[in-house]
């Protein structure tokens, strides 16, 4: 392997291991779904408080998907989100809303009052998880998009990436990513009340109440994610081979089975995500379930990332023009960029472990009422 | 044609108020974490409880302002890729590295360690909380670092080359990006600019506190961090903002001809202290100007150091005039042969491409050299005329004097204020006074919005300074699409600032009706 080849598969590696992050961090998302659920109002304000300690996480994370995928992969960062416009305005309008509501919704003079930042919370939640799980779903099922580089030379018409008119609305509509997008959500839901239960302490009926969601919101997670694989494994794509682009049938299915080891962690991450959904919603004193859960959803995300990218697979497939289907060799930064950027990127386990690290202060013992009473930032 | 103009526009005004709005809460998100963490510190160092509440008063104003720019900067950065697409791929190569980096390095550093200032009081050590809110505020401003690297970039692009066979720019260089003088002055000029804006901030809100006579103590004390931080931010600012000044000369004289309504230049130019320009419609390059009151020699002593050296203008950057220190008049390129020598590049990148797709390696080379060749120019052959790289003076003009005028009142008021906290604090008391302090407000925002709009519009009609037009950068959106997203975020923008305002002037009367130097936890 040439070296700028494995510079682009270490950056979309890194991508698909950021990925995995945001799904993990979802759970921010799932809990603010269930902020409408039957509570009282004692356990809304535990699992706001609780939620909104750790709402920047996912958001930070979101912009550093983005960033990486901009520095790295520029060539999608130009198609994907200039081309699906309403689809990443709709995702970031639902982030934007989500970044002010946690702060604003309880002070006085928020001029809107808590419902609708409750309300804002609600939107993030459902289109934050569905849209993303669509933006990933493109990954495989593609879009209607041409790439042409020499527009660029034409003063009245330069744009490289044009799109189809409806600009991310059809990929909204695809059932086969909404399946996915919807998996992502019903995750998300499984992840926060398994959060909750491990965050949140001293109120037994939430958690009793949090057990039975892991497992309803598990067991819907499960059936739409084996649909959305079922899918993906009979789909067919496109694969870089001698400079050109060729249609293959069941081409993730070809790459799984050819990268044993992808096939290997899949397998590791599904039994984890259930052991922690089945242990947490019978062992009723077991509050371990959010980090096997978090582990297994996270591994699977890299093996799909993995097999949406590896081995010459297009990644963002066109659906009307084969040779404008973006790779990780045609869409990536030189060798140059790539390698400044991989020589920052030793920082991570750095800048991971001082994450860890507060994060295991501030959580050294469950959110309870009573702390919540002494604590002068509350949300 | 048409669509595509309306396109650029809307495009542009998304850009500008996402952009406005975003430099609306982050120089207060950047300086009033230095204020913050200052008064923490003189609390962990003396153990005077007081200041731990004084602290914790300003540190709820400053998470109230904190999700407000977070919220807008998510959007500014996702624009590149949904409104210059074109731009994404162009210099995507050497942009994007800045924004990978300002992410992984300041902006976890901001999340990790801003949820310890705000709930870790009674979690963690005093000292690690001083260190989490120190961190916060070098995490804001690492995140200012390398948006300023990126912009600066935009406005002096190097360390880079183009490449034909991609159609696009790649790194060369990683240092010379990160470490551009031009970006240096930048960012130092924008966080010392924050100082002064959260310094004032400081004042105004304690100004409130003085003239409604509650919490006089905290009041003052927090005039005095206030005055010392916003002191310290406006010298620096200044002398940053020379620096600038010195680099704009250098690599975008026709901003700098632009911010002076300077049309011909000369030797010894002067400096237009205060003026009024002419409507464009009867502005002429001999007289643009309906008065000004200039400095002799002003603007060649301001940019070289003295007062032989000529400053071009407008009329001569287009017709590549300039004049030596014998006084000859050097002809050297015109906007007009830039255009040719940029219309030059795009041809020999169009024969590129055809030699490639035929395969003609021979071609391709001799086709490459050209390119590099005339590439320097590249983005003037998509200039229409001359005329077109020519920003809007006026508001470059204005939003220039807007802000050195107000920067000059903000040093005065800086340096009253100190000598009053310190000799004589009791007239702080005085009702007017008061109210300069509340009114100085508007003024450092107002101060601060004009310096964004010099450096993005007096930049203008380049998205990339030589190489890219802001026509050229944009996506493939539909410009009704665009329109519809821009009011949309209007709407929200607008709501959300109203909503922090109010919530600001909330909590400022709440929380001073009790005694703020008491902490309730």
């Amino acid at each position: 392997m040439e070296k700028l080849e494995l510079l682009q598969a270490y950056w979309w590696l890194l991508i698909a291991v950021l990925g995995a992050a945001l799904v993990f961090l979802l759970f921010v998302q799932g809990g603010q779904s269930m902020l409408y659920c039957r509570a009282t109002k004692e356990q809304r304000q535990l699992m706001v408080n609780s939620l909104g300690r750790k709402w920047e996480f996912t958001f930070t994370t979101l912009v550093v998907f983005g960033g990486a995928f901009f520095a790295s992969f520029p060539l999608f960062y130009s198609t994907s989100f200039g081309g699906a416009y309403w689809l990443w305005m709709l995702i970031l309008l639902s982030f934007v809303l989500q970044a002010v509501s946690y702060e604003f919704r309880r002070k006085r003079g928020n001029i809107y009052g808590t419902r609708i930042y409750d309300g804002f919370l609600m939107f993030n939640s459902l289109f934050g998880c569905v849209l993303l799980g669509v933006a990933v779903g493109m990954f495989f099922f593609g879009g209607a998009f041409t790439v042409t580089k020499t527009n660029i030379l034409d003063a009245s018409a330069p744009v490289i990436s044009q799109w189809a008119p409806t600009h991310g609305l059809e990929a909204i509509f695809c059932w086969k990513n909404l399946l996915l997008g919807f998996a992502v959500f019903f995750l998300a839901r499984t992840m926060a009340a398994l959060y909750f239960i491990n965050n949140i302490g001293g109120d037994a009926e939430l958690t009793a109440r949090m057990r039975r969601k892991v497992l309803v919101n598990g067991l819907i997670f499960a059936v739409l994610f084996v649909a959305f694989l079922v899918v993906l494994l009979l789909a067919g794509g496109y694969r870089h081979f001698e400079g050109q682009l060729i249609a293959e049938d069941y081409i993730y299915l070809h790459n799984l089975l050819g990268m044993w080891w992808l096939a290997a962690i899949l397998l590791v991450g599904v039994v984890a995500v259930l052991y922690g959904i089945f242990r947490a919603a019978f062992d009723s004193k077991w509050r371990a379930g959010i980090w096997y859960a978090g582990f297994g959803a996270a591994a699977v995300v890299v093996v799909l990332f993995c097999i949406a990218g590896y081995g010459g697979t297009a990644y963002l497939p066109s659906t009307v023009d084969a040779a404008s289907s973006l790779t990780l060799a045609n869409s990536s930064s030189s060798e140059f960029t790539l390698t400044a950027m991989s020589w920052v990127s030793i920082l991570v386990p750095f800048v991971l472990a001082y994450i860890w690290y507060v994060w295991s202060k501030m959580n050294a013992s469950p959110l309870t009422e009573k702390e919540l009473e002494g604590e002068s930032h509350q949300y | 044609m048409n669509d595509l103009i309306g396109l650029v526009d809307w495009s542009r005004a998304q850009f500008a108020l996402t952009a406005m709005y975003h430099w609306l809460f982050v120089p207060l998100t950047i300086g009033l974490s230095v204020i913050v963490a200052i008064m923490e510190t003189i609390y962990v160092r003396t153990g005077n409880p007081r200041w731990k509440g004084i602290t914790k008063f300003w540190m709820t104003l400053f998470g109230i302002n904190f999700a407000c720019g977070v919220a807008t900067g998510l959007i500014l950065e996702f624009e590149f890729g949904t409104n210059w697409s074109n731009y994404s791929w162009f210099v995507g190569d050497i942009f994007g590295a800045p924004l990978a980096i300002e992410g992984l390095l300041a902006f976890f550093m901001e999340a990790t360690f801003v949820a310890v200032m705000f709930f870790g009081w009674n979690k963690v050590s005093r000292g690690f909380h001083l260190a989490s809110t120190w961190l916060t505020a070098l995490g804001v401003s690492l995140s200012a670092l390398w948006i300023l690297v990126a912009n600066a970039w935009m406005q002096y692009p190097t360390g880079m080359e183009f490449d034909p066979a991609q159609m696009r720019n790649v790194m060369t260089d990683f240092f010379a990006v990160a470490l551009s003088p031009v970006a240096i002055n930048k960012f130092f000029h924008a966080v010392f600019s924050a100082w002064t804006l959260a310094g004032v901030f400081v004042i105004g809100v304690s100004s409130w506190l003085l003239w409604r006579r509650r919490n006089i103590a905290a009041a003052k004390s927090s005039m005095t961090i206030g005055s010392i931080v916003g002191l310290a931010g406006i010298l620096l600012t200044l002398w940053t903002g020379h620096g600038s000044a010195v680099q704009v000369a250098r690599v975008q004289p026709m901003k700098l001809a632009a911010m002076e309504g300077l049309y011909h230049g000369s030797v010894g130019q002067d400096l237009v202290g205060f003026g009024i320009l002419k409507p464009e419609s009867s502005r002429t390059a001999e007289e643009p100007m309906l008065f000004s009151v200039d400095i002799p020699y002003g603007l060649s002593y301001l940019i070289y150091g003295n007062g032989d050296n000529f400053v071009p203008g407008i009329n001569d950057l287009i017709d590549g005039i300039s004049i030596n220190a014998a006084g000859d008049t050097i002809h050297g390129l015109s906007y007009a042969d830039k255009i040719l020598i940029g219309k030059q590049a795009q041809d020999a990148l169009r024969r590129y491409a055809d030699a490639r797709n035929a395969g003609d390696e021979a071609a391709m080379a001799a086709a490459a050299a050209d390119v590099k060749e005339h590439f320097p120019y590249f983005g003037y052959g998509y200039l229409p005329s001359p005329e077109a790289a020519v920003p809007n003076v006026s508001m470059t003009f204005y939003a220039f004097r807007i802000m050195v005028i107000a920067g000059g009142y903000l040093l005065a008021l800086f340096v009253v204020l100190i000598f009053l906290c310190r000799r004589k604090p009791e007239v702080l008391e005085h009702p007017w006074l008061c109210w300069v302090g509340m009114l100085s407000i508007v003024i450092v925002w107002v101060c601060s919005q004009a310096g964004w709009v010099l450096a993005e519009v007096g930049r203008q009609p380049w998205v990339i300074q030589d190489l890219m037009p802001t026509t050229a950068a944009i996506s493939g959106v539909p410009a009704g699409s665009v329109k519809l997203t821009f009011w949309i975020f209007a709407a929200v923008f607008t709501g959300l600032l109203i909503a922090e305002i109010s919530i600001m002037l909330r909590y400022i009367a709440t929380a001073s009706k009790g005694d703020i130097e008491t902490p309730k936890h």
